[in-house]
């Protein structure tokens, strides 16, 4: 197959090196017309340094690209547009208090009349049913409809091959059908699609090939419709993942959170409500929570957290004492740590010191502050006990937040909070973008936490994380809690609609849907 | 009141507004673009000593007005690269060119004190220009059509041309406008030139029009009162011109309360209204719109692309 001289886009021993790293080991794969490619790897496996090649963002060190047969050095984006590359990307370029049709206008290289270029892009709204309102500010769009702007900007270009980097990874279900729908019309008109993704049950059903990466490294090409979920995910993984150690004998004791119809509207016009959120959380045990981005993760860790609070005191209690109209900090003082998605700039200050940002929430539990005054001596010891005892790679407690990796701050942030010895810890996304190795060390202090005697809540969109993590498990979707399940006797197919959105009363969900897409 | 009365004060309305109209419309583009530049007084205050100083050297005040606008532009050249090259604090930067353009005019001054020049007034017939009540219309200062026609010409450039789009889009995400391939710094120099010429033309007005002399400081803070009304107007042309009128009314008020003597109120309260009202319109858009209603995004900040 990688030799078929027609591919449309062929790729041999593609290499790409960065200080340290080799993003990039001879891939070598081909995409054929009409075609939609997944592109499969964890973070950090070397999809999107491979396809910035593809786009021209970066040169490759080695290998070439061959385009129709020919071999071709993409030297910019804007010659791959030429060619007719077009991206979507993950993070959208946008411009807010702009207008749908001047974000378009602004990324085409050609200068086309307003009014003709109005026309066209109702011409590829209509053929593909994309919906968008020319003359709306973005501002007042949905994610969804954001996409849809990019999508349109790369279909004007009438493109060969569309790049989608993890385009789901913000969506609704909705949307997602939506978008698969264009997609395949695209395909079925001939235009290659590669797909990024690390969701297996997308890939599943929407990709024709998979070719999958892991270290850089291309493990295999194969078809996911022969496939199955685990067997990809094994060689997106690889074999040697580190298993978690669970202590022997492991029990859980009594219910010591409990979250007991928790409501909280939504912040601003594209937040999600929290709806009658309940679960229970014991002594020792390891709470799950799944769900796609932006259904309501935020929301609910910050209504744990104490940022935001709820009417309702009994809404949250930790050992029977009421918490829902504590502040973070009386709620810190009572035993709830949480750690926020955001690492720079909400779970840590990036110009502080690691000293500094240990006094941000160890003050009180820890006695860092004396009539008003910090103990700086007290925060560099804690602050230090915290970088040996979790192997976080810094200079010392005088290192800025900022200087650190994502994965060496997230050990130390997870340090933090765990070296607290709190009775509750909420943390979200404790591995985005982590290495498996502070991946793995970062999901064994939480279980050994949870031996401890503390009861854990840990939000993340991974599942795969989330399985192997927890011993029980809900889904959170349009901010509603699914009933709580053992992970031990949990079925994924299960998880999987329950994610996207199908609950036991089906109706409920449709009806929640069009609050979070078009409160404006 | 008599017919007299109204025109009179009109005229006096006109006078008053036509400056900071035309250094807040150039603050307008500037700020659209991202930048902020407190300098205004001291761009102004160079184009006054520069138109002034171009008309008693070419008896021209064509050529006067073309100083002036050289001579905001230049100063605010100061501030862009500071601010682009070497990014700067624009706060900073923005106050110490007021400083700067204040020191620089007066000195540049010191060899036109006690001259005089014309009055570059109105440049229709004298039946039209002089007659007590065709001169409402016809009787002002070519820089009082000149501002009056920027004011659509710039609603227009920003909302319906290609170059206004773009500008708009670097003030509003520059790593964006960037990334699809525009200049940045280079609308933003022009931006920035732009509105150091319109507040160039705004000071002259005051040594070529309202007292055709040179004198240290004369701007009085105008350009304080342009930058403010910027915000005022909510970043649009339009609204601009309203609020601009409306502040050269209050301006306005001052010098009739003197004039006729008021003794209610101190002629000092008169003269604090506008700055009065600055202050309670600033308030009263952040009250109704928290994230600053229709503020450029990028406004103030450094552009850091990271390749």
């Amino acid at each position: 197959m990688a030799n078929e001289p027609m591919a449309r886009l062929e790729l041999k021993s593609i290499t790409k090196r960065f200080p340290g790293v080799l993003a990039n080991d001879q891939v070598s794969f081909s995409v054929q017309p009409g075609e939609i490619h997944a592109l499969l790897g964890e973070n950090g496996a070397g999809k999107s340094t491979l396809v910035k090649m593809i786009y021209g963002i970066m040169q490759p060190d080695g290998g070439e690209i061959r385009w129709n047969g020919e071999r071709i050095v993409v030297a910019n984006p804007k010659a791959a547009r030429k060619l007719g590359i077009g991206m979507v990307f993950q993070h959208f370029s946008l411009f807010e208090a702009m207008t749908v049709l001047e974000n378009i206008a602004l990324g085409m290289d050609a200068k086309i009349p307003a009014r003709e270029l109005e026309a066209r892009i109702k011409e590829v709204m209509t053929q593909y049913g994309l919906k968008l309102e020319p003359h709306r500010i973005v501002s007042t769009l949905s994610v969804g409809e954001r996409q849809r702007i990019e999508i349109v900007r790369a279909l004007l270009l009438n493109p060969k091959l569309l790049i989608m980097d993890e385009p789901t990874s913000v969506l609704t279900p909705q949307e997602v059908e939506q978008l698969f729908v264009v997609l395949r019309q695209l395909a079925s008109e001939g235009c290659s699609i590669l797909y990024i993704s690390h969701k297996l049950h997308e890939i599943k059903a929407l990709c024709h090939t998979a070719t999958i990466l892991r270290g850089g490294k291309l493990v295999d090409t194969c078809n996911p419709s022969v496939e199955t979920s685990r067997s990809m995910a094994e060689k997106m993984i690889g074999g040697n993942l580190k298993t978690i150690e669970k202590a022997e004998g492991r029990k859980v004791g009594r219910e010591k959170l409990i979250v007991n119809r928790l409501n909280m509207p939504a912040r601003s016009h594209f937040g999600v409500s929290l709806k009658d959120i309940t679960f229970t959380v014991r002594e020792g045990e390891i709470f799950g929570i799944a769900g796609v981005a932006g259904n309501g993760q935020n929301a609910l860790l910050l209504a744990l957290s104490g940022e935001t609070l709820t009417d309702d005191p009994g809404a949250i209690t930790v050992d029977g004492a009421q918490l829902g109209r504590l502040t973070a900090k009386q709620r810190r003082l009572a035993g709830v740590s949480s750690v926020p998605e955001e690492r720079n700039g909400h779970a840590a200050v990036p110009e502080f010191t690691l000293a500094d940002n240990s006094v941000l929430t160890a003050r009180d539990r820890l006695g860092m502050v004396k009539a008003g005054l910090i103990d700086h001596k007290a925060a560099r010891t804690y602050a230090g006990e915290v970088i040996s005892t979790f192997a976080v790679k810094a200079l010392g407690p005088g290192s800025t937040a900022g200087s650190l990796s994502g994965g060496n701050l997230q050990k130390y942030i997870m340090g933090r909070e765990i070296m607290q010895n709190p009775a509750v810890l909420v943390v979200s996304q404790p591995t985005w973008g982590v290495d498996a190795g502070a991946a793995a060390a970062i999901h064994q202090a939480l279980v050994d936490l949870a031996a401890s005697g503390s009861a854990i809540v840990v939000i993340s969109q991974d599942l795969d994380e989330l399985l192997s993590l927890c011993d029980t498990l809900a889904v959170i979707n349009e901010g509603r809690l699914s009933p709580a399940m053992k992970v031990a006797d949990a079925d994924i197919e299960e998880i999987g609609l329950l994610m996207g959105g199908v609950h036991g009363d089906p109706a409920a969900t449709a009806n929640l849907h069009p609050e979070v897409a078009h409160a404006h | 009141m008599s017919t007299e009365f109204i025109i009179a004060a009109i005229v006096t309305i006109v006078g008053l507004t036509t400056p900071i109209l035309l250094a807040a419309l150039g603050e307008l583009v500037v700020e659209k673009a991202g930048v902020l530049n407190l300098g205004v007084e001291g761009m102004m205050l160079m184009g006054a000593i520069c138109g002034f100083g171009a008309t008693v050297s070419t008896f021209n005040p064509w050529l006067g007005i073309l100083g002036a606008a050289a001579g905001g532009a230049l100063s605010s050249m100061l501030f862009a690269v500071l601010v682009l090259e070497l990014n700067s604090n624009q706060v900073a930067t923005g106050l110490a060119l007021t400083i700067f353009g204040t020191g620089l005019s007066s000195l540049m001054g010191l060899s036109y004190t006690g001259f005089i020049v014309p009055v570059f007034g109105s440049i229709f017939p004298a039946s039209l220009a002089s007659d007590p009540y065709l001169k409402v219309i016809f009787g002002y200062s070519p820089i009082v059509y000149f501002a009056l026609i920027m004011v659509p010409a710039v609603a227009w450039f920003l909302k319906s041309t290609r170059a206004g789009m773009i500008l708009r889009a670097v003030g509003e995400n520059d790593l964006s406008a960037h990334s699809i391939g525009y200049s940045v710094k280079g609308v933003r120099y022009a931006a920035i030139a732009f509105g150091g010429a319109m507040a160039g033309i705004g000071g002259a007005y005051f040594s070529m029009v309202i007292t055709p002399m040179w004198a240290e400081k004369m701007t009085a803070g105008r350009g304080w009162i342009a930058l403010a009304l910027v915000v005022f107007a909510g970043w649009r042309a339009g609204r601009l011109l309203v609020g601009a009128y409306f502040f050269g009314i209050l301006m306005a008020l001052e010098l009739y309360a003197k004039a006729a003597g008021f003794s209610f109120l101190p002629s000092q309260f008169w003269a604090a209204m506008p700055y009065l009202m600055t202050i309670v319109a600033l308030s009263v858009i952040s009250i109704r719109d928290r994230s600053g209603g229709n503020a450029p995004a990028c406004l103030g900040k450094p552009f850091l692309p990271s390749t």
